[in-house]
């Protein structure tokens, strides 16, 4: 176990069973200190019943999971001590201002009153709302709740910080924004951050990232050897004759293509060296050709053989009844 | 632009940190009441219409029967209760609206034991009932009772151990409910016949039996009755009016005495207050 008992979180079996339903069904991974983990999967694959588990806010029906160090059923108290939570929900109170909802925090969390002040004006900087302190916080904006609730969940310096879905719901400029305070983070702070999403584009952000679903986990690794894993490219071409092109590269490539978003599209191993002999061969006039890389979108497709929307439409009735006994 | 970082860490648990828990959700609570001017005048909009309104009336039809006294004075301390109690049950609720806006996974997911949450919230709606009865204590004057120091003291602590007790009581509902529609519906439905049945609002002498065994085992009554002594002690009655307004409780013919009540309520706050800490240790 000694390779374990570094790691910021260590899985073992971890297991949930809501009823019937297994929502975890036995997962095992690790996260490094001062990595940025995520949980990518689509609505209802368990990612919010896993994050509930390790923050001691749901009781693992089997395995175990030790998270700074802690066990989260043996170690409540611990585990606790040492974590910051951003939830998907907010949990500020409205009628107080924002630097009180921090005071309160502070006081319940016991930190040394001498180091308080100075601590709330830097986290609240970091996300900067310092201004805006004696603001009541049912005033402010989605965006300007969910950066208080993260400069929240640092306040007391936890060496694993967790964030539920930390940019659902919020506009581009935001996200972008609170992605800029993540990074900002794992620069300034001795930190470690597991979280979760289902925007791909974001996953790139992380160290590495976890595909889950049907509450299995279905591989882990870093974002770029993930795509690199898939190897292949996507083409998208323009052509006089979609038809026509695509039966031509069934016959003459032995490529499956389909029209997406107006434009034919298919997988090749590398793009760039298959366009000169698409143009050569294909006797189908082109108008246009685009080739890219794979993204974490085809990442997610090659893994589980459906987009992650799709999954999400799938998994829609389960899930809603599976985070309401989360949350509980 | 300065990283440097400020060595904070939460220090492991203990009475230290029970006793800031408990403060930092009672101070909550406060914050809470005085920025909410609204509830604070609605919540005196009732007693005052009971006292005034009602008191007068039923007083013109009552005068005969009680010489030299206004029925309104006998009003008054059941009006206090009215008060203390509306306003800490209003108090226990703010859970419920805690746990569908998302707060109460702030306190309940901290490093803290609930046993600090739940005291810090029932002290916070008892000094918040207490603050709301006083402004009903300063009315005293105008029906007919004096401003005695030891009578207004006498008054406050019964008020808090009463405010403490219904708060408990609001707790322990509230700590399983998950809408405040179903909070105050039950709230309204257990308060009401207990508010009717504790001689705020009439006298519990000369009942039918039944009746009187109602108010006999309605634990308010035992909160009633304390502050109407009080008051009493500090009138100038005649024997009869005062065996009639103010009969005292008693057990099969031994006159329960002002300590017995007060004991009574008090244990049933800490006996409310033990079973609300054991809800939300049961919800982990």
């Amino acid at each position: 176990m000694t390779e374990t008992s570094g790691s910021a979180v260590s899985v073992r079996g971890l297991k949930k069973v809501f009823g019937k339903v297994e929502a975890v069904k036995g997962i095992d991974f690790e996260v490094a200190p001062g990595e940025v983990f995520g949980f990518l999967g689509p609505n209802g694959a368990g990612k919010t019943t896993t994050i509930s588990m390790l923050c001691t806010l749901a009781r693992p029906s089997g395995g175990t999971a030790l998270v700074a160090g802690h066990d989260v059923v043996r170690e409540r108290d611990e585990v606790r001590r040492n974590i910051g939570l951003v939830f998907q929900d907010p949990t500020l109170d409205g009628y107080l201002t924002a630097e009180q909802n921090l005071r309160f925090h502070a006081e319940l969390y016991g930190l040394p009153r001498a180091l308080v002040g100075e601590r709330i004006r830097q986290v609240m900087e970091m996300v900067a709302l310092w201004d805006r302190k004696d603001g009541k916080v049912m005033t402010f904006s989605g965006g300007m709740k969910r950066r208080l609730e993260i400069a929240r969940g640092l306040l007391h310096s936890p060496r694993v910080l967790f964030l539920d879905e930390p940019t659902v719901g919020l506009d581009p400029q935001t996200r972008s924004a609170i992605w800029g305070y993540i990074n900002k983070l794992r620069r300034t702070e001795d930190i470690t951050i597991f979280m979760t999403t289902h925007y791909m584009d974001e996953a790139e952000y992380c160290d590495r990232i976890a595909i889950i679903d049907h509450g299995e986990i279905v591989v882990i690794d870093s974002p770029e050897a993930l795509k690199a894993s898939v190897g292949k490219d996507r083409v998208q071409i323009q052509t006089g004759d979609d038809e026509a092109a695509i039966g031509a590269l069934r016959e003459r490539f032995g490529v499956e293509a389909a029209v997406h978003e107006g434009q034919v599209t298919f997988a090749v191993p590398s793009g760039e060296q298959f366009v000169p002999r698409l143009f050569a061969e294909l006797g189908v006039p082109i108008k246009s050709v685009s080739v890219s890389r794979p993204s974490l979108d085809d990442v997610f497709m090659s893994y589980t053989g459906t987009t992650i929307r799709d999954a999400e439409s799938d998994a829609g009735g389960a899930n809603q009844w599976m985070r309401a006994m989360a949350r509980r | 632009m300065t990283a440097e970082t400020i060595p904070i860490r939460v220090p492991a648990p203990g009475a230290a940190r029970d006793v800031r828990a408990i403060k930092v959700v009672l101070h909550r609570e406060m914050l809470r009441f005085v920025n909410d001017r609204t509830r604070l005048v609605t919540m005196l909009f009732q007693p005052v219409l009971w006292l005034f309104i009602m008191g007068t009336g039923l007083g013109t039809l009552v005068a005969g029967a009680i010489p030299g006294l206004d029925f309104r004075t006998f009003m008054y301390p059941g009006m206090i209760a009215m008060t203390v109690i509306s306003t800490a049950m209003f108090s226990a609720g703010s859970i419920v609206w805690d746990r569908e806006f998302g707060f109460l996974r702030e306190m309940l997911v901290a490093p803290v034991s609930r046993g600090a949450i739940v005291l810090g919230k029932c002290l916070g709606g008892a000094i918040v009932a207490t603050g709301q009865g006083v402004v009903i204590l300063a009315m005293a004057g105008l029906v007919g009772v004096p401003y005695d120091p030891l009578l207004m003291v006498t008054l406050l602590a019964e008020m808090f151990l009463a405010a403490f007790t219904i708060t408990a009581f609001g707790v322990t509902l509230a700590a399983r409910m998950k809408n405040m529609q179903t909070f105050f519906g039950i709230m309204q439905m257990a308060i009401m016949p207990m508010i009717f049945l504790s001689g705020a609002m009439f006298p519990l002498a000369n009942l039918p039996s039944w009746l009187h065994v109602l108010t006999t085992v309605n634990p308010l009554t035992y909160a009633v009755d304390p502050m109407r002594q009080a008051v009493f002690a500090h009138l100038d009655v005649a024997p009869q009016v005062n065996a009639m307004l103010n009969p005292g409780v008693s057990w099969f013919g031994w006159q329960v005495p002002i300590a017995v009540e007060a004991g009574l309520v008090a244990a049933a706050g800490l006996l409310l207050l033990g079973v609300a800490v054991a809800q939300f240790r049961r919800a982990d």
